[in-house]
């Protein structure tokens, strides 16, 4: 990538030099840089002072770096404009061929246009972020620590190429300007609601989270550029004559994959779900470890944390066992569809969440539920219960079939992700979202749903019964 | 030099470019001749390693538009359609942009561009920004920044439109030099004048399809048939008809005038042009006929665009 660089930066600081003589950039950047942070300045000298007046101290200090952040913001989300017409502007005004007809690689065409719009959000935030601690200083407003000023500034900077990088995925992929300005609410919505996060975590004071806040927005940074990197096609550019949504077309991607070469139903879970099945090898794997992983948290937590009421909680859980198997007689339906349904409708939350980070917060259902599963269990051990019998009674009957079923649904979202981000078969981005989606959906139908089927009425029927017999009920 | 062996574009179920087959030799200037929408630009682009074929095979400067697109790209000049000027940019600066990304020395720039800038008339604009210049202005620049890496093989997409008739003389004169100094030029144009002025070769274009391709005398003669040439005298002719040598027809004949189809003017005229002198009438004046490019586009496109027509090419 380094070697593509210098012919990047041809394409860099041309766009530079354009934006430096564009006033209705340089404008805007200027004020947020160097007029809004004062402005700011005043608005904290006067929360602080009010806060302080009222007693709150603490959350005076916290005042200052949340508008430390703000300031930072502000110039990213006004240059976000840049980005999204970087490509579909150039198309627009037609001065996009003379570029695809140069001999440069598609990366550093993207690589070039990535930078030059990354610039201005970057150093506006940065410029803005230092006129506004001079401005504190300058008011004798105290300074946040120097570790929350850092953490500060380096998320400013991860976010506004994060934001870049999403706007230059939709500039590539957007048919005209307006349609590009438009889908900049995919971009702003998530933006709002991380900033909102990160507020709140600055109010805490907590200084670890806001540094895996930071680890978690940079590894979606890396996959975003990774993903423009690896769809960017020039043809794309000149090709994309769609400015609405062509389901059919969708469709018929989404069940041309989902079939694949299949002639009878019984041929297609012979093959074709046998084929994906194969392909979940490493992915499987990955999530294994992250299961295990989750449960060796899940027990250290509860060897960190005091849980008496929830042990006190366990203690009278043989009544309860009666009462549960009593009210799930064997061979009543409805514990079991709702059990089932529970578990499929947590498992397409995790396609929900890895379908917006590339697969990475798709495996959060498996872990949060393992980190608990973890928990609970330490916590019976705590309480003089064998871990045997506690697994054998509670975990083991259903759980030996439905946690390898979230294992298998989970790492067919990471492998979505994945694909998504290498760009692997120089398909569309639409192209390959659709594969991801019937690769998902082949696992689900084909496996996951019978499997957790199986384990709603494991667990409905034969559980509760399994653990009266261990625990003697 | 260029080759084109059944070249296809599909998008999705629309096709753009189907079979095309051609070959452009240095030197030769081989004019695409159609309508709008009949698949020039995409051929174009294909030529250029912008697109993808979706099959077939094609081969620029001696390398595939498909296996070695940059290698191709560095060897191509390419004019489009729209001028792609930026107008904040001066015109040293957007020629200094495009000799970077072609990796030419900063020296090696200026002196093309200055030798560009002269030969085209805008030598004294070069410090002004593009967005005060004029249409024609804008589509020799775009034209000068095709050439600026000197490239071996010219793809020009309507290069005259929208100029002045005196920039489109000054653009012509340049493609015809190109030629001469032996690069491969494919000119897309739906002006009959350019491709007549320019043309070595001609391919009528229709709906993604070349209907017909030949050199440009064999075109004419294809099209409408041999040369014409007419007679005029001092007196009416009355019914009196010269000996005819072979190869030569009467077709038409006026008051004072008579039209002949000639086979083989070289062998016949001096032929029937004895037997006229020595005829009972003054002759006052021998002349060919100009066929006219227009007539055989239009001929052609009639021809084999009939529902039972084969397609030539």
């Amino acid at each position: 990538m380094l070697h593509d660089l210098p012919s990047a930066l041809v394409i860099t600081r041309r766009e530079l030099r354009d934006q430096m003589r564009d006033w209705r950039i340089i404008f805007p950047v200027l004020f947020l840089a160097f007029v809004f942070p004062f402005i700011m300045n005043f608005t904290a000298d006067q929360i602080v002072g009010m806060l302080r007046s009222y007693g709150v101290g603490i959350l005076a200090d916290s005042m200052v770096p949340f508008l430390l952040m703000i300031v930072g913001f502000f110039p990213i989300s006004v240059s976000l404009a840049l980005a999204l017409e970087s490509f579909v502007g150039e198309k627009e005004r037609g001065t996009i061929e003379p570029l695809l007809n140069s001999p440069l690689k598609d990366g550093q065409l993207y690589l070039g246009k990535l930078i030059a719009a990354a610039c201005a959000p970057v150093v506006g935030g940065c410029l803005g972020m230092t006129v506004y601690l001079l401005g504190c200083v300058w008011r004798g407003i105290p300074l946040p620590a120097g570790e929350m000023i850092a953490q500060i500034y380096l998320l400013t900077v991860v976010q506004a190429v994060m934001m870049v990088s999403a706007a230059i995925v939709v500039s590539t992929q957007a048919t005209s300007v307006r349609s590009a300005n438009l889908l900049a609410s995919f971009i702003v919505i998530p933006m709002a609601l991380l900033v909102q996060g990160e507020s709140m975590v600055i109010f805490w004071g907590k200084s670890t989270t806001l540094w895996w806040a930071l680890f978690g927005v940079l590894t979606l940074t890396v996959l975003l550029v990774r993903v423009g990197l690896a769809h960017f096609r020039r043809e794309e550019l000149l090709n994309r004559d769609l400015d609405s949504l062509n389901l059919r077309e969708l469709w018929r991607v989404f069940y041309q994959y989902f079939r694949g070469g299949a002639t009878s139903a019984w041929d297609w879970y012979l093959h074709e779900v046998a084929r994906t099945l194969r392909g979940l090898g490493i992915p499987t794997l990955l999530v294994t470890l992250l299961a295990v992983a989750a449960v060796i948290i899940g027990v250290r937590l509860m060897q960190t944390m005091d849980a008496p009421q929830f042990q006190q909680t366990l203690m009278s859980e043989n009544s309860k066992l009666q009462d549960l198997a009593n009210q799930w007689p064997l061979f009543d339906y409805h514990p079991v569809v709702s059990i089932w349904w529970q578990n499929v409708r947590a498992m397409l939350i995790a396609l929900a969440l890895g379908a917006v980070s590339f697969g990475i917060l798709g495996t959060l259902p498996i872990i949060l539920t393992l980190v608990l599963a973890g928990y609970v269990s330490a916590s019976v051990v705590a309480t003089g219960i064998p871990a045997g019998s506690y697994l054998i009674g509670f975990i083991l009957p259903h759980g030996i079939i439905e946690i390898p079923a979230a294992i298998l649904a989970t790492a067919a979202i990471l492998k979505g992700g994945a694909a998504l981000a290498s760009g692997s078969g120089g398909r569309s981005l639409g192209e390959q979202c659709m594969i991801s989606l019937a690769d998902f959906a082949r696992v689900m139908l084909g496996l996951v749903v019978p499997l957790l089927l199986i384990a709603a009425a494991i667990e409905a029927w034969v559980t509760p019964r399994v653990a009266l017999m261990v625990f003697g009920g | 030099m260029i080759v084109a062996e059944q070249l296809t574009k599909r998008f999705e179920n629309f096709l753009a470019v189907a079979d095309m087959s051609f070959s452009v030799q240095p030197g030769q200037v081989l004019v695409f001749l159609g309508p709008n929408g009949a698949g020039k630009t995409t051929t174009v682009r294909m030529l250029s390693s912008v697109l993808r074929p979706t099959s077939g095979s094609a081969w620029v400067a001696g390398y595939d538009v498909v296996t070695h697109p940059r290698e191709v790209r560095a060897r191509v000049g390419v004019l489009t359609e729209q001028h792609g000027l930026y107008a904040r940019m001066t015109a040293k600066e957007y020629l200094n942009f495009f000799g970077e990304l072609y990796g030419l020395t900063p020296a090696e720039i200026c002196a093309r561009s200055a030798a560009l800038l002269e030969q085209f008339g805008l030598a004294g604009a070069r410090g002004r920004r593009l967005g005060t210049y004029s249409r024609g202005m804008r589509q020799k620049l775009a034209l000068i920044r095709a050439l600026v890496h000197d490239p071996p093989v010219l793809l020009l997409d309507e290069p005259t439109t929208a100029m002045d008739p005196e920039s489109a003389l000054v653009v012509r004169d340049a493609i015809r030099k190109q030629a001469g100094e032996g690069r491969t030029i494919i000119l897309c144009t739906h002006n009959l004048y350019e491709a007549e002025l320019l043309a070595h070769h001609i391919a009528v274009i229709r709906q993604g399809r070349i209907l017909y391709q030949s050199d440009k005398a064999e075109f004419l003669h294809d099209l409408l048939g041999p040369s014409q040439f007419q007679a005029r005298f001092a007196h009416p002719v009355g019914d009196w008809t010269p000996t005819l040598p072979p190869g030569v027809r009467l077709v038409e004949r006026g008051a004072e005038w008579m039209r002949f189809t000639v086979d083989d003017p070289v062998l016949s005229n001096p032929l029937l042009l004895r037997q006229m002198l020595s005829g009972p009438l003054e002759m006052v004046a021998f002349e060919e006929v100009t066929q006219n490019l227009e007539s055989a586009y239009i001929e052609a496109v009639n021809r084999f665009t009939r529902p039972e027509a084969p397609h030539a090419a």
